[in-house]
């Protein structure tokens, strides 16, 4: 940064001006809603009624709650089984198209498509292809001699069929981990091959550590993003078989939406920002003893 | 390196049949979506699965869009993507100006600040806000879907313009600084112009996400003259969820539209979904 000039009144004046709305936005729409939406979450509030202050009730009520613990376990069901398995096959598959192949192009547009597709019609597509008795999943379980499973009917099935869902559309984040790899400079590679390294020791050695910075943030951004997860089980299951779709945003929906008790649901939004906020720190903590961030010095 | 041995061939050929075996499996729900779409009610019950429809059935399209209003959807989505986006454009690009090339204090600490609520988990504010917009009015109207995007225009917005304004050579600013250009000259006059591939990279982002997002239409809009398409797709799935040769067609018309933006603004789908892999150095 120079700091040659120094700072000019009329600069800083037309600085803020520019940043005004979003100075403006960051109070209305995100700092006071979020105080907002503690005090309410220490009342008990239906809209209609006025509201009183009952401290922390409700969550204390809360944590008595066997519905918001088992919302909370489909949740992390969801995020620690899923995020990881898909961000892996994300990689898989950047890797496979991290080569110079006649005709990759059409294979990098194939994988990225499906992630292309809305996500009210992924899952009533979706739907169908989980149908037990005209379903694609079904039909393929028979065609290699296997029988049918209930996989949006069965509460041991339905998480694992949502996740396997979710690897349809890989080609989002592909993408992401396509550019890390690509920013990987090829000279580090051709050293390596001089020094007679092999592609698993290369691979090991320069594009893992190098492609850290891009895997940690996709994974902190995939998980935060998995906590919200509320779409598909509002659209497949609403929630169900037995409630093994209950996910965090579903029942937090359900409580502010559908039965009004805004306190109630100003809690669980307070929790789940605890947990996602908690999350990012100690990702954050640790990446600083796994992440390599390359040349990073651009002060 | 012309001599290629014929190991490299043969490691290639695999690498072509992975390739390809991976693209089949994700083409395949693709397939079926539009091999469904196609069929006679009939033969949507059929196992194994009929691959090619006998006849093919394009009135499907025609009845699914008779049984709803998703010209209507269509428009209104169109609507608030228009007004929403302008709001975005302009204040993002506003402030990621103020963060690329003005000094001013608590720049730094306050360009963190927009970065960390990339972060934020919106439900923690959802309630207050819902609350705000009933207060006023606005439940079951467009605004509380298009007027927060004026104010800032999305974190991840303003990111992006200034990573793009950061590439843009400094001279450019002192020469017209010197023409007795103010900032605001410099913004609109200078900086805007070479800015076309980031306007049209949020415009792509932004038709996306608003023909996507499911929740906050769901919250805020409820008479069916202003559903968007996300929502009246999932109002047609309560009114016909047996006939799965209608949804199809249904979901179909959803997803066609982003395919065909794609094909044609596919330089910015990469560009975008790039910078935002960057947003974590």
């Amino acid at each position: 940064m120079k700091k040659g000039r120094g700072l000019l009144w009329s600069e800083a004046r037309d600085g803020y001006l520019f940043i005004l709305p979003w100075i403006l936005g960051f109070i209305i729409f995100t700092a006071g809603p979020m105080l907002a939406s503690l005090y309410i979450s220490f009342t008990r509030w239906e809209i209609v009624t006025p509201s009183v202050w009952v401290g922390g009730a409700q969550y204390v009520k809360l944590f008595n709650d066997d519905r918001f613990w088992l919302s909370l376990y489909n949740t992390s069901y969801y995020v620690f089984i899923g995020v990881p398995l898909h961000l892996f096959f994300a990689l898989l598959a950047a890797l496979a198209v991290n080569m110079n192949l006649r005709g990759i192009h059409f294979f990098r547009t194939a994988y990225y498509v499906p992630s292309l597709t809305p996500v009210v019609a992924n899952s009533i597509l979706w739907v169908w292809i989980f149908h037990p008795e005209w379903g694609l999943a079904n039909a393929f379980l028979e065609w290699i001699g296997l029988e049918g499973l209930y996989w949006l009917q069965d509460p041991r099935l339905a998480k694992p069929a949502l996740i396997v869902m979710s690897f349809w559309s890989i080609g989002g984040q592909m993408v992401i981990l396509l550019a890390g790899l690509k920013g990987i400079p090829m000279e580090l590679y051709e050293a390596a091959s001089i020094d007679g390294a092999n592609w698993w020791s290369r691979f090991w050695r320069i594009t893992l550590p190098l492609l850290t910075p891009a895997l940690f943030f996709n994974l902190i951004i995939a998980i935060i993003g998995a906590f919200q997860v509320f779409t598909q089980a509002y659209i497949m299951t609403e929630g169900g078989p037995s409630y093994s779709t209950l996910f965090y945003l579903l029942y937090l929906f359900r409580a502010a939406f559908e039965n009004f008790r805004m306190g109630y649901a100003s809690a669980m939004a307070w929790v789940l920002f605890v947990i996602v906020l908690t999350f990012t720190a100690i990702q954050f903590m640790l990446s600083d003893r796994w992440v390599f961030y390359e040349g990073d010095v651009r002060r | 390196m012309d001599s290629r041995t014929a190991k490299e061939l043969i490691l290639a050929g695999i690498w072509y049949v992975i390739l390809s075996a991976l693209a089949l499996t994700l083409a395949l729900p693709l397939v079926w979506l539009l091999s469904t779409s196609l069929k006679t009610g009939g033969q949507t019950f059929l196992m194994p699965p009929k691959w090619i429809p006998e006849p093919f059935v394009w009135t499907n399209y025609s009845d699914a869009f008779k049984a709803v209003a998703f010209h209507e959807y269509f428009w209104n989505t169109i609507r608030i993507v228009i007004f929403a986006t302008i709001g975005a454009m302009l204040t993002a690009s506003l402030a990621a100006f103020a963060f690329a090339r003005l000094r001013f204090p608590f720049r730094e600490p306050l360009f963190l600040l927009v970065l960390s609520t990339i972060m934020l988990p919106s439900i923690v504010t959802l309630i207050p806000t819902f609350i705000v917009f009933r207060t006023l009015g606005w439940i079951d109207t467009f605004l509380p879907l298009i007027v927060p995007l004026w104010f800032g225009g999305g974190a991840f917005n303003i990111f992006l313009f200034r990573q793009f304004f950061m590439t843009i050579p400094l001279e450019l600013d002192e020469a017209a600084r010197i023409d007795g250009a103010n900032n605001l000259r410099i913004y609109w006059g200078v900086i805007l112009p070479l800015s076309k591939p980031v306007l049209a990279t949020i415009a792509v982002f932004a038709f996306i996400h608003n023909w996507n997002d499911f929740f906050e239409p769901l919250i805020y809009l409820q008479s069916p003259e202003n559903w968007t398409m996300a929502i009246g797709l999932r109002g047609f799935q309560g009114l016909y969820h047996t006939e799965w040769n209608l949804m199809m067609a249904a979901s179909t018309a959803m997803i066609a539209p982003l395919l065909v933006l794609f094909f044609f603004a596919q330089r910015y789908f990469v560009s975008g979904i790039q910078m935002s892999g960057l947003a974590g150095r």
